[in-house]
C-alpha cells in the first residue's frame, strides 16, 4: 500500500541494470507518533505550564513521608506477612493449576484443534484482566480479606505461566515423545520422561519471576480490600498520614528488594 | 555392565537437593494456607458471581456503543491515551537513566546508585504515584499520564541497561580505525544497535501500561477504573459488564498487535 503511494527509488547500475529501492516509512511512522501525541495531549488535558507551576507539590508529600514513623513498625508486621503470603500461596497453586492449563492449551500435544483453541483464548482473556480489576471482583465474590486477594494473584498466575509453558511446550523437540509413545508408553508416561525434562527449568524460573512481580501487586491489593498491607496504604493515605505510608513503602522496597534478590539467585541457578 | 546402564549411573544424584526444596516449599506452602480465612465467604457470593456473569453476558450495549464523554468508547480511548503519552514521556526520561546505570559506561558506584534508585521507583506502586501528582495537577486524565510516566521509567531503564550492556562494541573498534568522530561513531555505531530494541521495549511498556491506566481510576485519575468501580459499587452488573468487555477487547487487540509489531522489530 504505502509503496504504492510513494515509488520506489530507482537507480541505474552502471551494467545498465535498473534496482528499486523501497522508500523508507521512518517519515510516515513519525508522522503518526506525533499526530498521537497531539490527540493524547488534547484527550488527557496535558498542560506543561501547570506542570511548571506545581511540580513541587510532588515532593510535598515525599517531604512529609520523612522521617517515617519508626514506632509504626509493630503494627506492620502482620500485614506485610500476609501480603507475603497472600501471593505466595497464589503463585504456588497458580503455577502447578498452569501445567494441565497449558498441557490443553499447546496444538502438539491436544490434537484436538478446538480444545487447544479455547483454552488458548480462556488463558488470554485470564491474562488480559488487570489483577486489581480482578481483585475487585473477588472481593465481591468471596468477601473482604485475603482469600479474595490469593484469588486474584492465583488467575494471574496461572495466565501468565499458563501461556509462557504452552509455549515452550509447543516448541520442544517432539522426537523423543514420539519415540517413547511408539515403544508403547502412555501419554502422561511419554510426557514425564520427554517434555517435563525439557520444559522444567524454564518452567520453574517463570514462575519464581511472576512470584516476584506477585508480591509486588499484592501490595496493592488492598486498596480495594483484598487484605495485605495494601489497607493500611489505603488508610494512612486516606487519613492523610503521611509519615505512616512512608513507612509503609520503606518496607515494602525493601521486602521486595530481598525477595527479588533471592528469586534472582534461584533463576540464575536454573539456567 | 551395559552401555545403557553405565550412562545411567553417571546422572547427576541430586534428590537430596530436590528433596530439601521440596520439603521448604512444602512448609512455606502450608505457612501461607494459614492466611486464607473461608468465613467471610457467605451465600452472597454466589449470587454475585452469577450476576456479574449474566451482566457480562448482557452487557449494557448502549453504553458500550455510546460515544459521548461517559461511554466506554470514549473511555477507552482516554485510557489509550493516557498510557500513550505516559510511555512516550517515560522512554524519554529513561534513556538518560539507563546510561547512568549502565556499568560499562559511567563508573560503577554511579551506576551502582542509580540502580537502586531505580529499584526504589519500580517499587512504589503506580497508585501512590496516582495519589501524590493528584495533589499536583487535580484529578483527571493528566494526573494518570504523569504516574505512568513516572512508573515506565523503573522498568523501562532497566531493559534498556540490557540493552546497552549487549551493545557489539567491536562495530565502534572499527569505526574509529577508519577515522569516524564521536558523533559519526554514536549515529551509524550506537542508533542502530539500540533503536529497534527500544522501540520494541517501548511497545511492551504499552501493552502494561495500557493495563495499569485502567487500574488508574480507581483513585481518579482518570481512565475507565472510575467507572468500574463506580458501576460495581452500586451493582450494575449489565454496566460493569460492558467495561469489562470493552477493556478486555481492547487489551486483546493491543496484544495482538504489539506482539506483531515487536516481531517484526526484532527480525529487522
Amino acid at each position: 500500500m504505502y509503496d504504492k503511494i510513494f515509488l520506489p527509488k530507482k537507480i541505474t547500475l552502471p551494467n545498465g541494470k535498473i534496482v528499486s529501492e523501497k522508500r523508507t516509512r521512518i517519515p510516515f511512522v513519525i508522522a503518526l507518533i506525533l499526530i498521537s501525541v497531539i490527540v493524547s495531549i488534547e484527550i488527557t488535558g496535558f498542560d506543561m505550564e501547570l506542570l511548571m507551576d506545581r511540580w513541587d507539590e510532588f515532593f510535598v508529600i515525599i517531604g512529609q513521608m520523612t522521617p517515617p514513623t519508626w514506632e509504626y513498625l509493630p503494627h506492620l508486621w502482620g500485614p506485610l506477612l500476609d501480603t507475603i503470603k497472600m501471593s505466595l500461596l497464589g503463585s504456588l497453586l497458580g503455577a502447578i493449576a498452569a501445567v494441565p492449563a497449558a498441557v490443553l492449551a499447546s496444538s502438539n500435544i491436544t490434537r484436538n484443534k478446538l480444545i487447544a483453541g479455547i483454552s488458548k483464548f480462556l488463558l488470554s482473556i485470564l491474562r488480559t484482566l488487570p489483577t486489581l480489576v480482578s481483585a475487585l471482583i473477588a472481593t465481591f465474590i468471596f468477601g473482604l480479606g485475603t482469600l479474595a486477594g490469593t484469588v486474584a494473584i492465583f488467575l494471574f498466575t496461572l495466565a501468565y505461566v499458563g501461556k509462557l509453558l504452552y509455549e515452550q511446550i509447543e516448541n520442544v523437540n517432539m522426537g523423543a515423545f514420539e519415540a517413547i509413545e511408539s515403544m508403547g508408553l502412555t501419554k502422561i508416561q511419554a510426557f514425564r520422561y520427554a517434555i517435563v525434562p525439557q520444559i522444567l527449568p524454564n518452567y520453574l524460573s517463570t514462575s519464581l519471576f511472576c512470584f516476584e512481580g506477585n508480591v509486588r501487586y499484592a501490595a496493592i491489593l488492598g486498596y480495594v480490600g483484598a487484605g495485605g498491607v495494601g489497607l493500611l496504604l489505603n488508610e494512612g493515605i486516606g487519613w492523610r498520614n503521611y509519615p505512616n505510608v512512608g513507612m509503609i513503602l520503606l518496607m515494602l522496597i525493601i521486602t521486595v528488594f530481598i525477595i527479588e534478590n533471592i528469586s534472582e539467585h534461584f533463576r540464575k541457578k536454573l539456567n | 555392565m551395559t552401555a545403557v546402564e553405565k550412562r545411567l549411573l553417571e546422572e547427576p544424584k541430586n534428590l537430596n537437593y530436590i528433596l530439601t526444596v521440596s520439603i521448604i516449599l512444602c512448609i512455606l506452602f502450608i505457612w501461607s494456607a494459614t492466611t486464607i480465612d473461608l468465613e467471610k465467604m457467605d451465600s452472597s457470593g454466589l449470587m454475585i458471581a452469577s450476576n456479574i456473569i449474566l451482566g457480562i453476558l448482557n452487557p449494557d450495549l448502549n453504553l458500550l456503543f455510546d460515544m459521548t464523554q461517559s461511554g466506554v468508547a470514549y473511555l477507552l480511548i482516554e485510557t489509550i491515551a493516557i498510557a500513550f503519552l505516559g510511555t512516550i514521556i517515560g522512554s524519554l526520561l529513561a534513556v538518560p537513566l539507563a546510561f547512568l546505570s549502565a556499568s560499562n559506561i559511567v563508573p560503577v558506584p554511579i551506576a551502582y546508585m542509580t540502580k537502586i534508585l531505580l529499584i526504589a521507583i519500580r517499587t512504589v506502586p503506580a497508585i501512590v504515584y496516582g495519589l501524590m501528582f493528584i495533589r499536583v495537577t487535580g484529578t483527571g486524565p493528566f494526573a494518570g499520564v504523569l504516574t505512568m510516566s513516572l512508573t515506565s521509567i523503573g522498568m523501562l531503564s532497566k531493559l534498556y541497561v540490557d540493552a546497552i550492556e549487549d551493545l557489539d562494541i567491536s562495530v565502534l573498534e572499527s569505526m574509529s580505525s577508519i577515522g569516524c568522530t564521536t558523533f559519526e561513531k554514536i549515529r551509524y555505531g550506537i542508533v542502530p544497535q539500540l533503536f529497534a530494541m527500544f522501540l520494541s521495549i517501548m511497545i511492551y511498556r504499552f501493552d502494561m501500561n495500557l493495563r495499569d491506566a485502567a487500574v488508574l481510576g480507581l483513585v481518579g485519575a482518570g481512565g475507565i477504573g472510575a467507572p468500574l468501580i463506580f458501576a460495581m459499587n452500586s451493582y450494575r452488573w449489565q454496566e460493569v459488564g460492558s467495561i469489562l468487555i470493552g477493556l478486555v477487547i481492547l487489551i486483546l487487540i493491543v496484544d495482538v498487535v504489539s506482539n506483531k509489531l515487536r516481531t517484526r522489530l526484532v527480525r529487522g
